[in-house]
């Protein structure tokens, strides 16, 4: 059944991330930017509505919620409405669980997810980038080799969210002798293992303050209950297209933010006499950004939607959004400075920052999951 | 909670939607050559959409919302290789619905809808001169007695060929703007009225376009819809706005024929270029694909969008809630992709793709007015932009 309407639950989460995000995440988004550090009060205050321990299973001591990925699309869109970065910050280690409750066995469950039951902040990462340019997800480089019952793993991961205090990484890496998505597996590799070290990355254009770190994985011996799903494994495309919509449904907040700032301004700035507004030139452009806007959360929707159901359409429903949010959002973000001129370049006004983010959130894989 | 799946009964309707409009296309390019006649009511072979009818009865009242799936439906059906785009304006369900019957049951007094209830009537607005701004119309109506004297040229008629007769903008004082603009039923045989010509089109063939003059045109008095002869002041014009409200009654199945075409031309490629062994694999990232897969998803990611404007915006209205806004987001959307979609289908499929063999021309040629009737995309970004800006129809124009 076709339906838009959102559950009394989602409207509730969705309203109340709404006024967080622009009571808070807003306000502190351009001087957190300029000093590209990411205050651990606010990932403290993002963590406060539990929206993490929420889809817990109760047996590991969560909310015992459903697991949606159409909840987690309203979530990432309202707080990506405030700020992408601190959105990224407070979000990034829900990726971590939706994978251990989509794909981890029992075992795997009952070690890593009661640690998230609380509200306190928790950081485990998932380590999808490397460092090659044309990176695809389907073509990893990093490889995990067997070797006796466990698995050796081998590569470099780049850009990983809150990798710089994350206690776990969920590596994914090719498996022997496999090509392609259904190759493509995942791995956790404890902070501490042999072979694995973690370096403070070299800082990005977007998502600036978020923390990141880059690991290498040199000869890193891992038994055979590291390997996310035991026996099974995972299902890469399912993951990976979480993370692709993920990150797609907090660039659609982003484009709303920023849609919604340039109008009061295109009122205000008057230039030939009126204010430009009242041009359809400047017009016409806010109403494609609205318009976009739009049409993307509706994208956005649907993949969430399959993907939370498992629906076989889900993979080319992902594909679609994600190419859909890719070409879309950073025209938005770059049309909404485009309105500004000269004051949209300029560091004092977040045009530019969201710009950055946009570009920034439309190339990577991730850093959060539906 | 939001959900974009369709109930099995719901798939089945669409599959039997496809399957009856690919049913045959002997009679696709009929009206390319007989442009200038009547459709018969039925082509030899063709078999008609109330095959489908019996499914509507199996679906829950709890399924998806009407409207909602009916766009769904238009969708599918104006996809497919046997409909004929314009047949459905020619040949309304029913006698008596044409647009300017729409008109009719929405302005017209009791007496007048029970007296010409029962014609097919054509709608008879745009002007040489005057389209999307229909406050400039410069068709007069003068009151001799008791009878309306018609004078000016209208272009664009649909159905205005083939109807009864058509209900007139004119403008009985035009210094007052949009408020002295009136509707009056004019029927074929009023003295000075004339069907000048049937236009020559790109597409929608089978749909008739007429252009009428007026030349003294005498008509009775009680041949203005409604019984208000009065302007009122100040420039607002209930009949005015409630000819606009309807607007985004009909935005969104609209939209959704131009919607059609573009899923119909992208369905088509796709299919084509499959055979030649070209196919968008899903699992590879975006860097990994050729231009041609990248095309194509592209096509697909933008007709998806579209689509769901559509239904977003006919689901609005199925739960009651307002949608002038979501109306024009869709017409804009639908009236984009019918362009783009139809035009990158045959960059794909290259030259053969401008033969007669084949339908992709067509859905080019059919789909292109889908931008410019009912709004042209421009005047819906005009009223999304007021919309968003908080501005009057004045204050941008």
């Amino acid at each position: 059944m076709i339906t838009f309407e959102l559950s009394e639950e989602q409207t509730m989460i969705r309203d109340s991330l709404q006024a967080f995000a622009a009571e808070v995440l807003a306000p502190g988004a351009r001087a957190i930017d300029e000093a590209g550090e990411m205050p651990e009060g606010v990932i403290k205050q993002g963590w406060d509505f539990g929206l993490i321990a929420a889809s817990i299973p109760e047996e590991y001591g969560g909310g015992g919620g459903e697991r949606s990925c159409i909840t987690n699309a309203v979530a990432l869109e309202a707080l990506g409405g405030g700020c992408a970065s601190q959105a990224v910050a407070i979000m990034a280690p829900g990726q971590f669980v939706n994978a251990l409750i989509d794909f981890g066995t029992e075992e795997q469950k009952a070690e890593h997810l009661p640690r998230y039951a609380g509200s306190a902040p928790v950081a485990d990462a998932v380590a999808i980038q490397e460092s090659q340019f044309g990176f695809a997800a389907e073509a990893q480089r990093t490889t995990a080799t067997r070797k006796g019952n466990g698995w050796v793993l081998n590569g470099e991961k780049r850009l990983i969210p809150l990798g710089d205090r994350a206690g776990h990484f969920l590596v994914l890496a090719r498996e022997d002798g496999g090509d392609g998505l259904p190759a493509v597996g995942a791995f956790i590799v404890p902070r501490d293992a042999a072979g694995l070290t973690v370096s403070a990355e070299s800082g990005s254009q977007g998502l600036k303050p978020v923390p990141q770190a880059k690991i290498a994985l040199n000869a890193v011996e891992l038994p055979g209950s590291a390997r996310l799903g035991g026996d099974t494994g995972i299902d890469a495309a399912r993951l990976v297209s979480q993370a692709r919509i993920g990150a797609a449904a907090v660039a659609v907040g982003l484009c709303r933010q920023a849609t919604d700032f340039a109008i009061p301004y295109a009122k205000e700035r008057v230039a030939f006499g009126e204010p430009i507004g009242k041009k359809q030139s400047i017009a016409f452009m806010l109403a494609d950004m609205h318009i976009e806007c739009e049409t993307m959360r509706w994208m956005v929707w649907k993949a969430a939607s399959l993907l939370e159901h498992n629906d076989p359409g889900a993979l080319k429903a992902s594909v679609l959004a994600q190419d859909y949010v890719r070409r879309k959002a950073i025209k938005v973000a770059d049309d909404a400075l485009q309105i500004f001129g000269g004051h949209g370049f300029i560091r004092d006004l977040p045009l530019e920052m969201w710009l950055r983010n946009a570009r920034t959130l439309t190339v990577l894989d991730g850093p959060v999951s539906v | 909670m939001a959900d974009f799946r369709l109930s099995d009964i719901d798939q089945q309707i669409l599959d039997k939607v496809v399957e009856v409009g690919n049913s045959t296309t002997a009679h696709t390019r009929y009206y390319e050559d007989h442009e200038h006649e009547f459709p018969p009511a039925r082509l030899e072979g063709e078999r008609g959409f109330e095959e489908v009818f019996p499914l509507f009865g199996q679906r829950k009242p709890d399924d998806t919302p009407m409207m909602t799936f009916m766009m769904a439906v238009s969708i599918a059906r104006g996809s497919t290789n046997g409909v004929v785009r314009g047949l459905g304006l020619a040949m309304p369900q029913g006698r008596a619905s044409g647009l300017g019957n729409a008109a009719l049951q929405s302005a017209g007094t009791a007496e007048q809808k029970a007296k010409w209830g029962n014609l097919f009537l054509a709608m008879s607005i745009t002007e040489p001169g005057a389209g999307s701004d229909t406050k400039a119309i410069s068709t007069t109506a003068r009151l001799d007695g008791e009878e309306w004297v018609i004078n000016g040229d209208k272009i664009f008629v649909t159905d205005g060929v083939r109807c009864d007769g058509a209900i007139v903008w004119a403008t009985i004082d035009k210094s007052a703007g949009r408020a002295g603009i009136k509707s009056f039923l004019v029927l074929r045989d009023a003295p000075g009225f004339e069907l000048v010509r049937k236009e020559k089109k790109l597409g929608i063939r089978a749909s008739d376009t007429a252009a009428y003059s007026f030349r003294d045109c005498r008509i009775p008095r009680d041949h203005m819809l409604g019984d208000d002869e009065t302007v009122p002041k100040g420039g607002g014009s209930a009949a005015y706005k409630g000819v606009m409200k309807t607007f985004n009654m009909t935005r969104p199945a609209v939209a959704s024929g131009g919607v059609a075409k573009a899923k119909g031309a992208l369905d088509f490629a796709t299919a084509e270029l499959a055979k030649e062994g070209v196919a968008v694999d899903w699992s590879k990232s975006f860097n990994q694909r050729s231009a041609v897969e990248q095309k194509l998803i592209e096509m697909e990611a933008d007709t998806e969008a579209a689509t769901l404007s559509v239904l977003h915006a006919a689901w609005l209205n199925d739960v009651r809630k307002p949608n002038n806004l979501e109306s024009s987001i869709c017409k804009a959307k639908g009236g984009e992709v019918c362009r783009t979609i139809p035009q990158a289908a045959m960059e794909l499929l290259g030259g053969m793709s401008v033969s007669h063999d084949h339908l992709v021309e067509k859905y080019l040629r059919d789909g292109r007015i889908s931008d410019i009737y009912e709004g042209t995309g421009q005047i819906q970004r005009l009223i999304i932009a007021r919309e968003i800006l908080g501005y009057s129809s004045e204050e941008l124009t």
